[in-house]
């Protein structure tokens, strides 16, 4: 299995795409229930992120959404846009402020993305996403590496 | 007590085998919102070249964490988990992660640095299957100083 016949058939055409292409954006809505199902999911099991007497008591504002959820949610705005979840060959990001979700309202964020560099020689595309909780800037230099077809 | 700057270079032996499962891939795929069938759906995978249903990206956490856990646990280290803020996270894949993959992490310390009174650690887990890379996973955390 070569990097070059992975996801043969489904993923984007490198020659459609261009810089500054700004892929289809996704709001999430993330309340508590999503938190304890990503928490069982990934086995990060920290009672910051569900208990809000806990997280209150270490000084957080409210319970917080993982930083790695976050991550997670914000990279199927450029895997559905790809065509194929195995196209990411490098994604990272900088957690830059937590997503605080109250009980009552739960909180929403904002994913976007935009091609900013395409590499002839490899067929890979370089993504970047921006993930925004209202006005903050909850993930930074979040940049997704995308090998297209 | 704080952390051990001599921890800086320090590689961990491998850890137990993770045995990677397509329930716990659809799982998480649901859990993150992925909704690509190559998660669950065998034929569709293959059907893409793949062995069977793939990760999603950040699925390489749940074993890198494993390995991450080495470190900070480690009582020398002097890492106070309940100081731990996660500060970064890049997962360099080689190839995706696959039900079915026996996957070691080895974890290196890469850097320990003390910067206005916190303490930023990078660490990096390589996971393999056997001789063959799958995925490099570089974390920063920050360990706060304390008031």
């Amino acid at each position: 299995m070569s990097a070059a016949t992975m996801g043969a058939g489904s993923r984007r055409e490198f020659s459609a795409v261009s810089v500054g292409e700004v892929l289809p954006a996704k709001t999430v809505h993330i309340d508590r229930a999503r938190l304890v199902q990503y928490a069982g999911a990934s086995l990060d099991r920290n009672p910051i992120h569900w208990d809000e007497r806990f997280a209150v008591k270490v000084g957080l504002p409210n319970v917080i959404a993982h930083g790695m959820f976050t991550m997670g949610a914000a990279v199927t705005v450029v895997t559905d846009w790809a065509g194929d979840a195995g196209a990411v060959v490098r994604y990272g990001t900088r957690f830059t402020k937590p997503v605080v979700v109250p009980y009552e309202t739960g909180a929403d964020v904002v994913f976007s993305a935009t091609v900013t560099a395409l590499d002839e020689a490899t067929r890979q595309a370089t993504v970047e996403i921006s993930a925004l909780c209202g006005t903050d800037k909850v993930l930074g230099r979040a940049t997704a590496l995308v090998q297209l077809a | 007590m704080p952390v051990n700057p001599e921890f800086a270079g320090r590689v961990y032996p491998p850890s137990a085998p993770y045995g990677v499962s397509a329930a716990k891939i659809k799982e998480f795929a649901e859990a993150v919102g992925s909704t690509d069938p190559v998660h669950t759906d065998r034929a569709v995978a293959q059907a893409r070249g793949y062995r069977d249903v793939i990760a999603p990206p950040t699925f390489a956490v749940l074993i890198a964490q494993r390995a991450e856990m080495e470190f900070i646990f480690d009582p020398e280290a002097g890492v106070d988990f309940s100081r731990v803020v996660h500060g970064e996270e890049t997962f360099v894949h080689h190839r995706p992660l696959t039900a079915g993959d026996e996957i070691v992490g080895q974890l290196t310390v890469d850097s320990v640095k003390a910067a206005g009174g916190h303490t930023m650690i990078v660490t990096r887990a390589e996971l393999s299957a056997g001789d063959e890379p799958v995925c490099t996973a570089l974390s920063t955390i920050v360990v706060r100083g304390g008031e």
